[in-house]
């Protein structure tokens, strides 16, 4: 019932949640379930003291859609606060890759140049192998595994987006009562919430 | 405490007095609980799904937040209904649920299901408690989430170990809600705009939904003096029937596809539309792309995801109904505002013209029932007693919604967004339960009665003297209708053979049965079943091939609307509208 001839834009959207069993499930069952969808989502603790977890969200759609993207992930019980970042202003965002590639000879010399030219790390090696641990925007990571495979034979781990807002504002800063050191994991569980 | 006891606690402290449920393994600790405390009331039903309805009409009809006891697996499978149902038309329910232990979770345990997992999309929110120390916390904020905001039913899954752990007791008013806070107040210039617009326009209509009932009848009573004061035109979608007194003048009927045609060319023709508790449904819009095409819309809702979600709007609102009609109407006498009379008064007079098509008359039958007839005659027969109104789904229901009029708030208890066959019955076992002096009538249709009947048995545990009035037509007559409509008439299992004897059935429930078969005993049958202090099934046979009229065919819109079966013949379903549901 959506308009459709609206121009199909990416977003990428930082939720703050809950970090309690199932929130995982209710955002992407959100997706799943209203037909929206998922280019990439990575989720991770970042407020251990008050159980917060930030999940970045690369989602593509005409404008309508996005915004009931955000209405809908805003009205989940366990979530605190979302931010579009491609609407909000300049942002930074990152992925972290990890890429094996298995060759011999001048190819192998080859790859390790490239790696050096995308300043690429190499973490792992044999006598026939590298594991290159790469960080960058997603085109980066895209155009380092394309030169990789046409290197050798390639494997490839990506952790998917996280991204920031450029600037000294804090969108979803961290809450702390007092600077120093907090009490053992179990008495900070998701009571707090 | 018992993890047992806890609960029984946050209930009362929660204020409710009744519980509709249903006992199994995993719940026992609960039920034990409530045989010694005697604290709350439990109504047992006979079936899960109809413990959900029952707790839907007791809240629809009271405010207050409904609550249902099941146990695991089969227990809140047979919940999910119900609790989809009280999800699309936001209805505060509570629905505790029993679990296997939790060492025992993910075992394929003996009644156990992933009810979590199963009521995720199903309800606003969910829980399931594995810490006994949460237990408490979760209680009460399930109350605040199920009735806060856009209000929806909440699930509390409970492992069978947590009911017997001790654990602490803590007071509602210590627990805290940090991360759902839904805006109340809507945003003053976005109000003070809007109300610029409503008294600027010339050809302007309120459209209001099932938000105002939610908002309370302070919202209802706001709408009908923001209404009465500019003397604009106004209509209500199926939910919010009641919301404005269908005497007034200024109540142009139901809108959406079966609503009047006086409401739904208004509300193609008209300049500014006011949108306020409703959400621009499917039902109620018909085709979007001529959607009243010429109006600025202002769109108040509770829930910012109702907002330009299939409308694009002008001014959206986001805030509690009642609120925002409290601003608006501040606004409008703090700047003095005045209707374009002149204006106002062409515009009646348009309005005027298509009410004079009188879209509801139609033709007395001396010889059989109409079911238009029958539901006019309940209605002049008890328009002024203290009656409520819950209804299954289908023809009867918009029959209902057409010939039956409301003067206030909470009297209209009917399945809207999911369309429930079954929902009628043991929502007016609820609503009778909270109105227990009141005349509570559930308008059926013969196939959507016997999807819940078992319930007579609980009606006559309780002595529940709730009514069911049929309209037998021996036919699913939505499915028959669309089957002539849409598909050639060919009418694919849409013929309710092999009927019961409704008088026998009831008899045999231990309630009484009554029977119409022409028109000229229906004056006594309602009379007698209004009279009987029992719960009673009313078999009113009427013509059965009667379509309900009018219509905006699915895939039309507002201005495209059939009056009656001559106007039918004429068009056919667009291809775009067969695809619809």
């Amino acid at each position: 019932m959506i308009k459709t001839d609206m121009p199909i834009e990416r977003h990428t959207i930082a939720v703050l949640v809950a970090n309690e069993p199932g929130v995982l499930a209710r955002v992407i069952g959100l997706f799943s379930g209203r037909g929206y969808n998922i280019e990439s989502l990575t989720v991770s603790e970042v407020d251990e003291v008050n159980a917060r977890s930030r999940i970045t969200i690369v989602t593509s759609g005409t404008p309508m859609v996005i915004e009931q993207i955000k209405a809908q992930l805003s009205r989940l019980v366990p979530v605190y606060d979302v931010h579009d970042l491609t609407l909000e202003g300049p942002h930074v965002s990152r992925e972290l890759a990890l890429v094996k590639i298995r060759n011999v000879g001048e190819q192998r010399i080859e790859a390790l140049r490239i790696a050096d030219t995308f300043r690429a790390r190499a973490i792992d090696s044999t006598l026939e192998s590298f594991v290159f641990e790469l960080t960058g925007d997603t085109g980066k990571l895209d155009a380092f595994v394309d030169l990789m495979a046409a290197l050798g034979d390639v494997e490839v781990s990506r952790t998917g987006v996280v991204a920031i807002a450029r600037g000294s504002d804090l969108q979803m800063p961290l809450v702390r009562k007092k600077p120093a050191r907090r009490k053992s994991k179990a008495s900070a569980g998701a009571g707090d919430d | 405490m018992s993890g047992a006891a806890i609960i029984l606690k946050a209930l009362q402290d929660q204020g409710v007095e009744v519980v509709f449920g249903y006992p199994g393994g995993a719940v026992l600790p609960i039920y034990d609980e409530l045989f010694k405390t005697n604290a709350v009331r439990h109504i047992l039903v006979r079936h899960e799904q109809a413990a959900v309805h029952a707790a839907e009409g007791y809240a629809r009809s009271t405010g207050k937040v409904g609550v249902v006891l099941v146990t695991s697996g089969p227990g809140a499978t047979n919940a999910v209904t119900g609790l989809t149902d009280a999800l699309m038309d936001s209805i505060p329910v509570v629905c505790l649920t029993g679990q296997v232990p939790t060492h025992l979770i993910g075992n394929d345990a003996f009644q156990e299901a992933d009810t979590t997992g199963i009521t995720r999309p199903c309800t606003k929110h969910n829980y399931l408690v594995k810490e006994p120390g949460q237990l408490a916390r979760v209680m009460h904020e399930a109350f605040y989430v199920a009735s806060h905001g856009r209000p929806g039913p909440v699930v509390i899954d409970l492992p069978k170990d947590i009911l017997f752990a001790d654990c602490p007791y803590v007071e509602a008013d210590q627990v805290e809600t940090k991360s759902y806070r839904p805006q109340v107040k809507g945003d003053s210039d976005a109000v003070e705009r809007a109300v610029d617009l409503i008294a600027k326009a010339k050809r302007p209509i309120f459209y209001g939904g099932g938000g105002l009932i939610n908002a309370g009848p302070k919202a209802s009573r706001l709408f009908t003096e923001f209404v009465r004061k500019t003397g604009y035109p106004a209509t209500l979608t199926l939910m919010g029937l009641g919301a404005l007194p269908y005497t007034d003048k200024r109540f142009l009927g139901m809108l959406g596809m079966h609503g009047t045609f006086e409401a739904n060319w208004a509300m193609h023709e008209c300049d500014v539309m006011v949108c306020i508790g409703a959400r621009f449904d499917d039902r109620v819009t018909g085709r979007l792309s001529d959607f009243a095409p010429n109006a600025k819309k202002i769109h108040v809702d509770i829930d910012p995801s109702s907002i330009n979600k299939n409308v694009a709007v002008d001014i959206p609102i986001v805030g509690d109904a009642g609120s925002v009609l409290e601003q608006m109407l501040a606004v409008w006498k703090a700047k003095g505002c005045k209707p374009d009379e002149a204006a106002l008064a062409k515009w009646w007079k348009m309005i005027d013209g298509w009410r004079a098509r009188k879209c509801l008359a139609y033709r007395p039958d001396d010889d059989v029932i109409l079911p238009q007839h029958a539901i006019r005659r309940l209605f002049e027969k008890t328009r002024d007693m203290d009656c409520y109104i819950t209804t299954e789904v289908g023809q009867h229901q918009m029959w209902a919604a057409q010939y039956y009029g409301f003067s206030e708030p909470n009297r209209w208890m009917t399945s809207g967004g999911l369309g429930t066959m079954g929902y009628g019955f043991p929502a007016a076992m609820g609503v009778q339960i909270a109105h227990p002096d009141a005349l509570v009538i559930d308008i059926a249709g013969e196939a959507s009665f016997l999807m819940n009947m078992q319930e007579l048995s609980t009606m006559r545990q309780y002595n529940l003297p709730v009514k069911a009035f049929i309209l037998n037509n021996q036919w699913m007559g939505m499915v028959r209708q669309w089957q002539e409509l849409v598909h050639g008439g060919r009418y694919s299992e849409s013929y309710s053979a092999a009927l019961p004897d409704f008088v026998k059935l009831a008899d045999a429930f231990g309630g009484v049965g009554l029977r119409a078969t022409k028109p000229s005993e229906l004056d006594d049958v309602i009379d007698e079943m209004i009279r009987t202090p029992q719960p009673v099934i009313a078999d009113i046979l009427v013509k059965q091939d009667e379509n309900c009229f009018p219509m905006i065919p699915s895939g039309a819109a507002h201005h495209e609307m059939i009056l009656g079966p001559e106007d039918q013949a004429e068009r056919r379903t667009s291809e775009e509208g067969m695809v619809l549901v």
